[in-house]
């Protein structure tokens, strides 16, 4: 009976391995493979759990993948401003890597990188051991440059929070709303472009002012940008902001933060205009997590990574490939949790490929981003991006893409669905 | 054990086949619906899933939505990103996956 089960197997793995498209499929994945290369992916987020996932399901579980992430957990960023308002349980951020192991035979390694050997290509962690490579992805996100803005210490940061990663940070900003009294000024900084999430902070003034109108009507939302305008979805933010929190929601452009005291929880740009504030939410300029300026890989405006479009591998070292927000992206490319699953999905295609004995070539990527303006109405930007042999970088596909029409119960109840699908997505 | 046989013998016959499968890269772009169809297109989400409706179905959906016939939120700003011999190969994709 076990023999026929097998045989049934074999046959319904020859079968599907006969057309080229069920290579996508986990149909293809069986254990016992002879290994064709071994990669290791740093960092587990939007990025780095869908490449190794991804580079098990096309191997066919011929590569070997360890993931190396220093949480037990993903916590997502999207989503997290819900909470923020109260609209969202903290709790359904929050997954775990079991199904990456279990599913797809990723091991798991729960430790900090401290080095990535791109000569001996080995990856080194503080109490993890020690991991071979033929090829590395590394995928670490976003650190802050705190030093750019004065004041912005270790003990500030107890007071003055970012919540720009979502965890701890999320809910002691979500207390420091609840503890503030009617009628207070809560004021949110936003970094200068690129940042993570561009529509990221006009959507936390939304919810932190929706939770404002209904529990605190008489306090007020400040927001303080470093550029000139609104960095996504500007029409639609502006219309919400007039037609819903006129009087809730004072936004100033060019207001560029460069210090903070965090004894009067005040900040103060360039010009020198200082705002106090009941709560104070500095979010800092960032640059490629740390590990890519360790290992070399930031080479763009000391900030950013550039890579080969076509495998994502690092224009700095080779054998090295980077994804996610630490990228310099190409235009109209945001760095998004969505836009990193493709970077992702991108980086694993080439990888199977290049180990495979063919030659990567360019994929699309598409990328939408939703945003909610209230406990219910959503909103989206979306984009398609294909690769310009010529400008050897991916351009938007003119004519595709698009905003909201405007914000709509339908298009929030489509933004829930996508945080809940592309979680299983990365990670199951 | 009559029906396992004919599995086995019907495998063999692809064998050779397989071999040449095996260097044709798979199409990658297809996974760009997971994120919000779910992987292979079966998403459990008010997204509608993709896995096993037929290929002409799909091909029509999407020639509906880059014309504006059939109204979306989003897809029809996306499918107008991919060729129709795009579309058609996803189509295929989805086709073939199981429910």
């Amino acid at each position: 009976m076990k023999n026929e089960t097998n045989n049934r197997r074999q046959f319904i793995q020859a079968l599907t391995a006969t057309a080229s498209l069920s290579a996508l499929s986990g149909t293809a994945f069986a254990a016992n493979k002879k290994s064709i290369g071994r990669v290791v992916v740093i960092g587990g987020g939007f990025g780095g759990a869908t490449a190794a996932k991804y580079l098990r399901l096309w191997s066919g579980g011929r590569i070997e993948v360890t993931l190396i992430e220093r949480n037990k957990e993903f916590i997502s960023c999207p989503a997290s401003n819900e909470v923020l308002a109260g609209y969202r349980n903290f709790d359904t951020l929050r997954h775990g890597y079991d199904g990456l192991k279990k599913n797809w035979g990723v091991k798991i390694v729960h430790a900090s990188v401290t080095a990535i050997d791109t000569e001996k290509r080995r990856v080194k962690t503080d109490h993890g051991g020690e991991f071979a490579f033929d090829h590395v992805i590394v995928a670490p996100g976003i650190d802050f440059l705190y030093d750019q803005i004065t004041g912005y210490t270790e003990a500030a940061r107890e007071k003055i929070l970012h919540a720009w990663k979502a965890g701890p940070q999320t809910l002691a900003l979500r207390k420091q709303l609840e503890a503030m009294p009617d009628g207070g000024v809560y004021a949110l900084t936003i970094p200068k472009a690129p940042y993570r999430c561009p529509p990221g902070p006009y959507e936390r003034a939304c919810l932190i002012a929706s939770y404002l109108k209904t529990n605190k009507p008489k306090s007020k939302v400040l927001v303080l940008d470093a550029n000139d305008k609104i960095q996504s979805k500007q029409k639609l933010f502006q219309d919400v902001w007039e037609a819903d929190y006129k009087d809730l929601i004072e936004y100033q452009p060019n207001w560029n933060a460069v210090s903070v005291d965090a004894a009067q929880n005040a900040v103060t740009n360039e010009l020198g205009d200082t705002v106090k504030a009941a709560v104070l939410n500095v979010v800092p300029p960032h640059r490629a997590g740390d590990i890519a300026q360790s290992a070399g890989l930031i080479n763009v405006n000391q900030r950013w990574c550039a890579v080969d479009w076509v495998t994502l591998e690092s224009t700095a070292v080779k054998n090295v490939h980077v994804i996610g927000d630490a990228l310099m992206p190409g235009p109209t490319m945001p760095k998004s949790g969505h836009m990193a699953n493709q970077h992702g999905k991108a980086a694993a295609a080439a990888i199977v490929e290049m180990l495979s004995g063919r030659t990567p070539q360019p994929t699309l990527m598409a990328n939408t981003c939703y945003s909610m303006v209230d406990e219910n109405r959503g909103m989206h930007v979306a984009s398609v991006h294909r690769y310009d042999a010529e400008k050897k970088a991916h351009q938007p596909v003119a004519g595709a893409g698009g905003l909201s029409v405007e914000p709509n119960k339908l298009e929030g109840i489509f933004a829930h669905a996508w945080a809940n699908t592309i979680w299983k997505e990365m990670l199951t | 054990m009559k029906r396992s046989k004919i599995h086995i013998v019907v495998a063999l016959l692809f064998v050779p086949i397989i071999g040449v499968a095996q260097n044709t890269p798979p199409d990658y772009f297809v996974a760009n619906c997971f994120n919000c169809h779910g992987t292979d297109g079966r998403g459990h989400s008010t997204i509608p899933p993709l896995a096993g409706l037929t290929k002409p179905y799909i091909i029509e959906q999407i020639a509906a939505f880059k014309a504006g016939t059939r109204p979306a939120t989003v897809m029809h700003q996306l499918s107008k990103g991919y060729t129709d011999d795009e579309i058609a190969r996803a189509a295929a994709y989805f086709a073939a996956q199981k429910k």
